[in-house]
């Protein structure tokens, strides 16, 4: 495919990791988190752990979407679509998420919940021009790549003056998650979680720039790269990282940069400036609750806040005592070491949420990488 | 009841069903005149053979001697009519390739239509036509069925089911439980055609697209197959679940575990490039004409050579082999250099939103 099947090339791949294994040293390990959910997908569909040294360990980060939206949301969700009879529209990775008492958003349908698929906040907001009799809402998720299209929709609702259609906004920023895991006491005191170097996100640097990553590099001392999603970006990235972390360098660099500038998309920070505010604190799934580290809509849009409009009213849920998700988000263990992995948590029953998304470090290993734990 | 219509209908002036502006209403399911005569002018006309002249609720048919096989399918497909098909070739390429993965030729089908009250007959009568016409381009007759209607709302306007039978040829013993290490692997042609032209085709995506469904009847396929190699351990068509689904069945089903190399799976650029941006993984996605062969290593080459041959099978490749794994699972080298296992498909396929 032009564009695209020169990022997957395997004998460039075979070159870089030549490259790699000539200049990683043999006395020192690299642990190296990719942030997002779309470098640990690439890493298992691809076979990319395969073709790195032994003494290189990818650690699967928290940059996934689903993964780190808290129980009580999607239980939020779910009273929406059941009890306020609302049309739901959501991202269909958010149709299997467990939620409490066994339901999901996928279960909720199948018991007359109207919860319908969108690709885009257009398709929501086009939902509810076509059902005027219908309260619409979009259950909105993701980091900063998918805030924009959600204040596209709540300005374009304003201007349309449409009264039927409302955001559930549970929209994430990723600098937050970050300096969370940096500042997290295995990582910053004891030292228990060796983390050494970054790859940064690459859809969400397109809006928010390599710019707020700088401050990881200075204030931390940890390397960043951003990358693109592609496989090769991720070997040219781990490249760049132990090149940094060989010389003893902390710096941002940028791999991805046929896409990310130092700015990023000032349009898009703009229209979300003006339509979003931060919240003091959101509980995320594994990391608890993170000060700053996720938008509400402003009072000026109060009109289209589901929240507001339907007296939202969130309560924390505790995950699956057994379960190692929020551990497996902050690094701190593999999948492959949580019990319920495999057994009773599988992508058909997933338990934990890092086994609903393809992008989810227990999905993505349960779908390609599980052979390397068999015993033969 | 049934598509034999009731004889006793008086002749004379009958007003014809109206195929232009007419809709199903619920007396078309009722076995009374309405049905009759949508039978008749219908079914009747297009399926059109001595069996279903004969106005019975069943079909007689002679067997010959040795192995039958049989095969039921639903369909349900939407929309019902998309680039390269429609819900009515489909029902009878379907069943016709259920039958013939057992290496059989398949005689006769059976057709039973659920109707929802308000579909247009004008839609009813394209579909029965390109049913009509699948079957005869396959040489295979429609010879029973049946029709009900069910009230607006409790529908997708039709569903079809479709039954067939065939006969197995004598010292043809496929099975998916006959893999075996060091098997060979081989496809019939490019993946993922049908389930792209079908999602292309829905509302919410609205994206333009040149990629037809491969929908098509394999039987003749196989018989030139079966003929050049009568002991073919495992033949499939790989449709809902895709290549993957499929081959971790025929993996579990045999004990054995399998290595694809991701470089030889035939995938057009249109497909590959469509679920590029939908999120989807084209060996997940559904075909409608394809088949996986599983066969001896030294038989490979020559069932390369007649799939080649063929024109369903002319874009045919080996894409890997089967080995002893306790754990079964199916494994590919990808193109990148690296190694994953090419799971069950779970749940349905979700786009990937970022």
């Amino acid at each position: 495919m032009k564009y695209i099947d020169e990022f997957r090339d395997g004998r460039t791949a075979r070159v870089i990791a030549a490259v790699i294994a000539a200049e990683t040293r043999a006395d020192r390990r690299y642990h190296i988190m990719e942030f997002c959910g779309g470098h640990t997908h690439a890493i298992s569909r691809y076979g990319l752990s395969d073709l790195l040294p032994d003494n290189i360990r990818l650690i699967h980060g928290p940059g996934c979407p689903v993964c780190v939206l808290p129980i009580g949301r999607i239980d939020n969700a779910i009273d929406l679509a059941l009890n306020h009879k609302v049309i739901l529209a959501t991202y269909g990775d958010c149709l299997r998420v467990p939620a409490s008492g066994g339901l999901s958003l996928l279960k909720a349908k199948a018991r007359g919940a109207d919860v319908r698929m969108v690709y885009s906040s257009a398709d929501a907001l086009k939902l509810a021009q076509d059902n005027p009799e219908r309260e619409v809402v979009f259950f909105a998720i993701g980091f900063e790549t998918t805030t924009p299209p959600t204040a596209v929709a709540i300005v374009q609702s304003s201007i349309l003056g449409l009264k039927n259609f409302t955001v559930f906004c549970n929209h994430v920023l990723t600098p937050s998650a970050i300096a969370n895991i940096l500042e997290s006491p295995e990582v910053r005191l004891h030292g228990t979680v060796p983390l050494d170097a970054f790859i940064g996100p690459a859809h969400v640097s397109t809006v928010i720039g390599s710019q707020p990553y700088e401050h990881f590099a200075e204030e931390y001392e940890k390397p960043v790269v951003i990358a693109g999603f592609e496989p090769l970006d991720v070997m040219q990235a781990i490249l760049m990282l132990v090149r940094q972390l060989n010389e003893g360098r902390a710096e941002v660099e940028n791999e991805f940069s046929r896409a990310v500038t130092r700015e990023g998309n000032v349009k898009a920070q703009n229209l979300v400036a003006e339509v979003f505010e931060l919240r003091k604190s959101f509980e995320w799934r594994g990391l608890n609750e993170v000060p700053y580290s996720a938008l509400r809509i402003k009072a000026k849009y109060a009109t289209w806040d589901a929240e507001r409009r339907f007296g939202i009213e969130y309560k924390s849920v505790a995950d699956n005592k057994a379960c190692e998700c929020g551990a497996i988000l902050r690094g701190l263990k593999r999948p492959q070491d949580c019990k319920l992995f495999g057994t009773v948590c599988t992508p058909e029953n997933p338990m934990g949420s890092c086994m609903v998304s393809s992008e989810g470090a227990c999905a993505a290993h349960y779908t390609y990488g599980r052979y390397k734990d068999a015993v033969v | 009841m049934v598509l034999g219509f009731d004889m006793t209908v008086r002749k004379g002036y009958i007003r014809p069903v109206d195929f232009r502006h007419g809709r199903v209403d619920m007396t078309h399911g009722s076995g009374g005149r309405a049905m009759a005569q949508l039978i008749e002018e219908l079914f009747l006309a297009a399926f059109d053979n001595d069996w279903l002249r004969a106005a019975n609720d069943n079909a007689c048919f002679a067997v010959q001697s040795g192995r039958m096989v049989m095969a039921t399918d639903s369909h349900v497909v939407s929309p019902l009519f998309f680039p390269g098909g429609d819900i009515g070739c489909l029902s009878v390429h379907g069943t016709i390739n259920d039958v013939a993965m057992s290496g059989a030729k398949p005689l006769y089908l059976s057709a039973s239509f659920i109707l929802e009250e308000g579909f247009p007959l004008a839609d009813l009568k394209r579909i029965v036509e390109s049913m009509a016409h699948a079957a005869r381009e396959a040489g295979v007759a429609i010879i029973t069925g049946d029709t009900k209607v069910v009230e607006q709302g409790k529908g997708d306007g039709v569903f079809i089911t479709t039954t067939g039978v065939g006969v197995v040829p004598e010292g043809v013993h496929i099975s998916g439980d006959r893999a075996r290490p060091g098997d060979a692997i081989l496809v019939s042609g490019t993946l993922g055609d049908h389930g792209v032209a079908i999602m292309a085709q829905r509302e919410s995506l609205g994206f333009e697209t040149t990629i037809q469904s491969d929908t098509a009847a394999l039987h003749e396929l196989v018989a030139c197959m079966v003929a050049a190699v009568p002991d073919i351990h495992a033949l499939r068509d790989p449709t809902r679940g895709g290549l993957a689904t499929t081959l971790n069945e025929i993996a579990r089903q045999s004990g054995v575990g399998m290595m694809l190399r991701e470089e030889a799976i035939p995938v057009r650029q249109e497909v590959e490039a469509a679920c590029e941006f939908l999120g989807l993984d084209p060996l997940y996605v559904a075909n409608e004409g394809k088949l996986i062969c599983i066969c001896a290593p030294e038989h490979a080459d020559e069932l390369l050579a007649v799939m080649h041959a063929h024109p369903l099978g002319a874009e045919a490749a080996i894409i890997g082999a089967v080995h002893a794994d306790p754990h079964h699972f199916v494994q590919m080298e990808t193109g990148f250099g690296g190694k994953r296992i090419v799971d069950w498909l779970t749940g349905e396929q979700l786009p990937r939103i970022c």
